[in-house]
């Protein structure tokens, strides 16, 4: 994308001043100066753990900086919380959105702010005001409608009304499409572009290079807290990139071995759920690992979790080596030797609270004579700590502190000690830094090369063109086709996926 | 954070993490010693063999069903039925000895099988009909204490066998009252279930993440239940033992138990959002509960200050327990 703003000729609406944070023992964000111009999409990219989010916070006014100031529209900032950035036209879009789901989309967008004197809400205003909003967010629903109703895509676009809804000068967007399918990550870059165009700075955390590469003006990379440097996307490729983030250089970021392909492990027939789910059938062989594709909502997730049990179906048949299985709930695909990781972690993969030992153990816990062993218990959390190169101060440390590639390595452990044979990854790379992922990718080669079969589910397509063996491609709850390797390409799993093309 | 700076500063982290693991039972223990001490100087009648024994069994029932409790809070849910439920078990427990002749040992586990009873209710309404707990169990306050009223028509049941004042007044090994035996047993068998058994990791599990323990392959329905079922049980036990005190089933017994079993449990620091609370910590709550109510006599203290004092240091309790965490969640970012 070609640079709509002029580099040092403007006057930048934010600037930081050799900022520092400092956390008990972690110095977060080390001496940053950072200039964020109006009308610029400034990216600022870095592993999980760099300092984005600290100085997204420093910024946004949530924590209060150890030194250095932060300027904006050339103002010098007293620290006063979050309301008083938005005062100053700060606003954030978080990734897990901060909306009232009861209430609707005009009394979210007002939140606080509501039109209307003598405590009393002036609602027809507030509706007016909200339907002009939506417009200019490009949502096209009715103020009135609840929060709770609408999808995710929806939700984001109405967090980022309300950005404007106080008047803001920087937004800050915190992996925006983290949760989007291909076509609402389109249209969300459609909106950002037009904010830009009326002179508003975004500020966008990202881990995806393909996307920095589609919407970023200039590009920050941030390590170990500092800034490694600033420039214009022009000056950058993908090696680049990844190398200034890493600060070393990552040789295949899809190690992929050769694995010998042999018989039929898992076999799906005509699995139905509702809408949801029409007759899907597929096949897993013995150190294949299979991509699952399509649109969201397509119904990826849902199969797996239709296999796995953790939904019920109203119908199909699932076959393990050979053998009829009945899968009534996670319990019985588990037994059986099946495992899912799921797509949100925090949510239905962890117990947050607890430490990286049991959450390892939680699905086949070391039992001998009634009571759990403890020190077996402590041994397979080492052995698996080692094995998967799970970076944690100690294995009784809850989890809740480790980071997103860490606490994935968490999952991934529970899977193995459950001697799964058939793995599904939903979004294995989801959240984590490009270091974790290529040791993720590998991982899943590894797996694949013991002769266990590997379903991974994923929007972000070089991952599955890299890793897998086949790719099923699912659109509107059923198979729309499945692609071999050597057939590969990514018009023909988008064809399948948005129905250009026949079932092949 | 990075690997560098991480590996520099995990070993302190990882101390520091222990250590808040332990501060806010460190900070009721603390709060007990002082009292402790406090009440050692003020009062020469406190640090007696009588006193301290006298407030050992007055502990037993709220320390009994707190363990219990603790259980239930870990999984992010809560019985508010207990002292219903414990006059129930006092009151039919009572009636075998009294109306069927039944030795105390057999009536003293009829009493607790009524609670678990309860409890089973309890559960099923929470994991099966899918109540929320703080409903299931509220509803199960009221049918109980009905239970208790309809059978007892509102009378006290006397005419006990003198055996049954054991379990409430007797001693064992030179003087040490049996209450305080119970309390020991009790706390031992709930630490190992805590720490030791799928029951207790479960609940810990489930309490933090009821869909990961549930895709995890954690039957939750089962174990959830039991939690209830174990709660309603030392319910009713302790139940057994406030009417063995008292030499009688007391149809008005427990009103607003529930309160402080809760308060030993959160100021011992479990956290009502789940996932946290430990037997030795509720134990510790429940004393230092237990000593400002016997301080308060000691020393003249008009009663009615004991209840604003208690909840003052629920307060307390749980506004640190959230601000350590708070420091832990924003140092760990």
């Amino acid at each position: 994308m070609p640079s709509k703003t002029e580099v040092g000729t403007q006057e930048p609406v934010v600037r930081l001043k050799d900022v520092s944070k400092e956390f008990p023992g972690v110095l977060a964000v080390d001496g940053v100066d950072l200039d964020i111009l109006p009308g610029e999409v400034h990216v600022v990219a870095g592993e999980n753990g760099a300092g984005k989010s600290t100085l997204m916070k420093l910024l946004s006014q949530v924590e209060r900086p150890s030194r250095g100031t932060v300027e904006i529209s050339g103002d010098p900032v007293e620290y006063h919380g979050p309301g008083h950035a938005q005062h100053l036209g700060v606003a954030m879009v978080y990734q897990e959105f901060a909306l009232a789901p009861d209430l609707s989309v005009a009394e979210n967008l007002y939140l606080g702010r509501e039109p209307g004197r003598f405590g009393f809400v002036n609602r027809g205003k507030e509706m007016e005001e909200a339907g002009s909003l939506l417009r200019r967010v490009g949502l096209n629903v009715r103020p009135g409608s609840l929060v709770a109703g609408l999808t995710v895509a929806e939700m984001q676009r109405v967090e980022i009304a309300k950005a404007l809804a106080i008047d803001a000068k920087v937004v800050i967007m915190d992996e925006p499409t983290a949760t989007l399918a291909e076509k609402e990550i389109e249209d969300l870059f459609g909106v950002i572009n037009a904010l830009t165009d009326d002179g508003i700075a975004i500020l966008y955390i990202s881990h995806r290079l393909d996307e920095i590469f589609r919407i970023a003006d200039r590009v920050t990379v941030m390590r170990d807290g500092k800034i490694v440097d600033t420039l214009p996307v022009s000056e950058l490729d993908e090696d680049k990139l990844v190398r200034l983030m890493v600060g070393r250089e990552i040789s295949n970021l899809y190690p992929k071995p050769e694995v010998e392909i042999g018989d039929v492990l898992l076999r799906v027939k005509g699995v139905s759920r509702g809408e949801k789910l029409r007759d899907c059938t597929f096949e897993v062989r013995t150190g294949e690992v299979l991509g699952f594709a399509g649109l969201v909502g397509a119904g990826r997730t849902e199969l797996a979790r239709a296999v796995f049990g953790a939904d019920r179906v109203d119908g199909g048949s699932v076959e393990l080596e050979g053998r009829t299985l009945k899968i009534k709930k996670p319990q019985d695909a588990i037994e059986a030797g099946i495992g899912y990781l799921t797509e949100d972690r925090k949510g239905e993969g962890l117990a947050l609270q607890l430490g990286v030992d049991q959450n390892i153990t939680l699905a086949n816990l070391p039992m001998t004579r009634g009571l759990i062993s403890l020190k077996e218990e402590g041994e397979i959390a080492r052995r698996r700590r080692d094995q998967l190169n799970i970076r944690t101060p100690s294995i009784r440390r809850r989890v809740q502190v480790l980071s997103g590639g860490n606490q994935q390595k968490v999952v991934v452990a529970r899977w193995l000690e459950t001697e799964a044979r058939v793995l599904f990854f939903d979004e294995p790379a989801r959240g984590i830094d490009v270091g974790a992922k290529a040791e993720m990718f590998g991982l899943i080669g590894d797996l694949a090369k013991e002769g266990r079969g590997v379903v991974v589910i994923s929007s972000y397509l070089p991952e599955l063109l890299n890793m897998c063996d086949r790719i099923l491609v699912m659109r509107e709850g059923e198979v729309a086709g499945v692609i071999g390797r050597e057939e590969f390409s990514e018009e023909r799993v988008i064809a399948l996926a948005t129905g250009t093309e026949e079932a092949a | 954070m990075t690997e560098g700076t991480a590996n520099g500063t995990a070993r302190g982290n990882a101390l520091r993490e222990r250590l808040s693991d332990f501060v806010s039972q460190l900070a009721a223990a603390g709060a007990l010693i002082v009292v402790f001490a406090f009440l050692s100087f003020a009062s020469p009648d406190f640090l007696t063999a009588d006193n301290l024994f006298n407030i050992g069994s007055q502990t037993a029932v709220v320390a009994v069903i707190a363990v219990g409790m603790t259980l239930v809070i870990i999984t992010a849910g809560i019985d508010l039925s207990v002292g219903s439920v414990a006059a129930l078990a006092g009151v039919m427990g009572a009636l075998l000895m009294s109306s069927y002749g039944l030795p105390m040992p057999l009536a003293a586990l009829g009493g607790t099988l009524v609670g678990a009873a309860c409890g089973l209710t309890n559960g099923l309404l929470v994991s099966v009909a899918g109540l929320n707990p703080f409903i299931a169990t509220l509803g199960m306050l009221s049918v109980a204490r009905g239970i208790v009223y309809i059978a007892t028509d509102a009378q006290s049941v006397f005419g006990l066998p003198d055996s049954f004042r054991l379990l409430g007044q007797g001693v064992v090994a030179g003087g040490i009252p049996i209450p305080v035996v119970i309390i020991l047993v009790v706390a031992i068998a709930g630490y190992v279930v805590l720490s030791r058994t799928k029951l207790g990791r479960y609940a810990y599990a489930m309490g933090s993440n009821l869909e990961a323990a549930r895709l995890s392959g954690i039957p939750i329905r089962r174990y959830l239940t039991s939690v209830y079922v174990i709660s309603g049980a030392l319910a009713g036990f302790g139940g057994m033992i406030a009417a063995s005190r008292v030499a009688s089933g007391q149809p008005n017994y427990g009103i607003g138990l529930e309160l402080d079993v809760i308060a030993a449990a959160v100021i011992g620091g479990a956290s009502l959002f789940g996932g946290q609370g430990t037997v030795v910590g509720t134990l510790i709550g429940a004393f230092l509960i237990a000593l400002i109510r016997n301080g308060a006599v000691l020393l003249n203290v008009n009663t009615f200050y004991q209840q604003v004092i208690i909840g003052v240091i629920i307060w307390i309790a749980v506004f640190w327990d959230q601000y350590r965490r708070r420091k832990l969640a924003s140092a760990s970012e």
